[in-house]
């Protein structure tokens, strides 16, 4: 796999040893912490800072970093907490593994000057359970940045203190979800809560809590230490800074790629190494399993940003980028998709634990040969009738997908139907 | 119950918790439970409750919501193939195909010898490196071909 370096996360990854707190200190790490400790710089400088830097959540809804952390009753008195989403499980996503396993203190710095902005004592690091590897690197990632005093008590002989623990999930993807997440940290099954109240007035343990993706805390250091300008700049506006894509599928060379927001996917596609063995481009699926869909002319036409994506009618997502060439059957990519909303549904809400699985049974049964004319229909109105009528957005996630397979793909499903079999 | 290393490990993890929130060492707790025991016995299961102070029932809920917790006993190795979208486009039907021959067990069952147990897995964020699989839970191997199995599988035997 190839990991491109960036500016702002993966600036230290061609160095050996690059996750170690030696490595991130001599190329800038904890000045900024430095920085804002030593100048007393008051939370809303950062919180206005982080605003001007148009740094969007990572974790996949793209909501601006600078407003969420507005929205934190900082002078609560009593325990509020600060959580970081590592439990990444997005089919075609894998920077946060990337990110820990390669540069951890970027996300460690990110998360205490977060602290230090919200006012908060704790912090959690909630890792993806099947990436062991990440864990015992966070673990003694933070044992490290303990030893030097930038956790703790009295960070740097200051009177800030912040503690961060990394808490390992066990295989569940909509522990990704943020509520699930805290569920799950809790000590019980990750079943997503009702929204409102949301994490800031009700979080961890019913106390205000903020929670981040991997990805946007190890952003922060950058706009504090080289200012939230320089960030935005990096990007085009509303879309800051440097994006880590994930490319994964049918080309040459999948890996993380950190570009700046808003390149032409034609070109990302080509720093990919272009289509495998030189096949031709069919479709891609632009971030994470559950965009939708796009179509290879249209994809071409976009550039990596949420404006840009948005508008060819998909989601820019967690920058999840899955590459299919002209081989794959449209049918069996959705079946398989189907089967993952099916299968990691909570369970708590009828429209998904039924309509997942009604979406899975309709399209497994044309898969293998038994579809009936009516079933694409019923595909619509089943994936219609679990949109917005759930507590959590898996149900939609789960549903767009089909509805945009079958916009740009019917005559495949048609063909499926009538002939019991694949076109391609 | 369980060995004094493992309640070590386990000591650790409720450490890092709020005094009057020890529940929430319970997927850690469970997690070094099955390492030592190999799978989650109903025992094994009270024993962290007891533990914990928590409710066994509390503990049987989180066992069998995530994936990862064997509730039923599975073979010396457990080989868990990731099968969604990216490692699909990228040969984990081959390697689907491969495995089952070679261990001579479908997914969710256990070789005759009782070494391997093979599961389906969803995806493990790795998908750069697909095809992908888990060994055991806590090893990952990527880019598999039929070579590198048989590789993997011969240094397990
Ligand atoms: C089903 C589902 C899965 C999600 N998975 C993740 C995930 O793996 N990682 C993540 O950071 N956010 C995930 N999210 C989004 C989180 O709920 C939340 O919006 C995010 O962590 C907020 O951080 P951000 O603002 O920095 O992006 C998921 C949401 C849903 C509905
Ligand atoms: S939408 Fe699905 S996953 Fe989300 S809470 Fe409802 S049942 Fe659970
Ligand atoms: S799809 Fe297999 S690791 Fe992501």
């Amino acid at each position: 796999m190839v990991i491109k370096g960036g500016e702002v996360i993966f600036n230290t990854v061609h160095l050996p040893g690059s996750w170690k707190l030696s490595t991130y200190v001599a190329n800038g790490g904890y000045s900024a912490l430095r920085k804002i400790l030593a100048d007393k710089i008051s939370a809303e400088t950062i919180i206005a800072e982080v605003k001007k830097s148009a740094l969007r959540g990572r974790g996949g809804a793209g909501f601006p970093t600078g407003l969420k952390w507005s929205f934190m009753p900082r002078h609560f008195q009593g325990d509020k907490y600060l959580v970081c989403n590592s439990d990444e499980g997005e089919p075609g996503t894998f920077k946060d593994r990337d990110i820990m396993l390669l540069n951890p203190h970027a996300l460690i710095e990110g998360m205490i000057i977060a602290a230090y902005t919200m006012g908060t004592q704790r912090g959690y690091n909630y890792i993806h359970g099947e990436i062991w590897e990440c864990y015992e690197r966070m673990e003694a990632a933070i044992e490290e940045a303990k030893a030097a005093g930038f956790l703790g008590d009295n960070i740097l002989g200051t009177d800030f203190s912040f503690h961060l623990f990394n808490h390992h999930g066990y295989g569940a993807y909509i522990c990704g979800e943020e509520t699930a997440l805290l569920e799950s940290l809790e000590g019980k099954k990750g079943q997503p809560r009702f929204k409102p109240p949301f994490p800031a007035s009700f979080g961890l343990y019913g106390k205000p809590t903020t929670i981040n993706n991997t990805e946007t805390f190890a952003s922060i250091p950058y706009i504090i230490r080289e200012g939230g300008q320089k960030f935005l700049e990096l990007g085009k506006p509303n879309n800051g800074g440097t994006k880590i894509f994930s490319v994964s599928g049918h080309v040459n060379k999948p890996g993380n790629y950190e570009v700046p927001m808003g390149m032409p996917f034609a070109e990302l596609l080509e720093l990919a190494g272009g289509m495998r063995n030189g096949s031709t481009f069919k479709a891609c699926i632009p971030g994470g399993s559950s965009t939708p869909v796009v179509p290879a002319e249209l994809m071409m036409q976009c550039t990596m940003d949420y404006d840009s994506i948005a508008k060819a009618g998909s989601a820019l997502g967690a920058g999840s980028v899955i590459i299919m060439d002209d081989t794959v059957c449209m049918v069996k990519a959705l079946e398989r998709l189907s089967y993952f909303y099916f299968e990691e549904s909570c369970g708590q809400c009828t429209p998904c634990r039924e309509g997942t699985g009604w979406l899975y049974r309709v399209v497994h049964r044309i898969e293998h040969g038994q579809g009936r004319p009516e079933d694409l229909d019923l595909l619509n109105d089943v994936a219609f009738n679990i949109g917005g009528r759930t507590i959590c957005a898996l149900g939609d996630a789960a549903a767009m997908p089909v509805q945009a397979m079958l916009k740009h793909y019917r005559h495949e499903f048609e063909h499926h139907i009538e002939h019991g079999k694949c076109m391609v | 119950m369980l060995s004094p290393d493992s309640l070590a490990q386990i000591d650790h993890e409720i450490a890092k918790y709020p005094a009057d929130q020890r529940q929430s060492a319970v997927m850690s707790a469970l997690r070094i439970a099955q390492v030592e025991k190999g799978w989650l016995a109903t025992e094994t299961m009270d024993f962290v409750a007891d533990y914990l102070g928590m409710p066994t029932i509390a503990v049987y809920e989180v066992a069998t919501f995530y994936n990862m917790y064997d509730t039923a006993p599975v073979g010396k190795y457990k080989i868990t193939l990731c099968t969604n979208i990216s490692c699909m486009l990228t040969g984990a039907p081959e390697m689907t195909e491969y495995l089952k021959r070679k261990l001579g067990c479908g997914f969710g069952e256990t070789s005759e010898d009782g070494r391997f147990t093979l599961k389906e897995g969803e995806c493990m964020g790795a998908c750069g490196d697909s095809p992908v699989c888990m060994i055991n839970n806590h090893r990952m191997e990527g880019f598999l071909t039929p070579e590198k199995v048989d590789r993997i599988i011969e240094e397990l035997k």
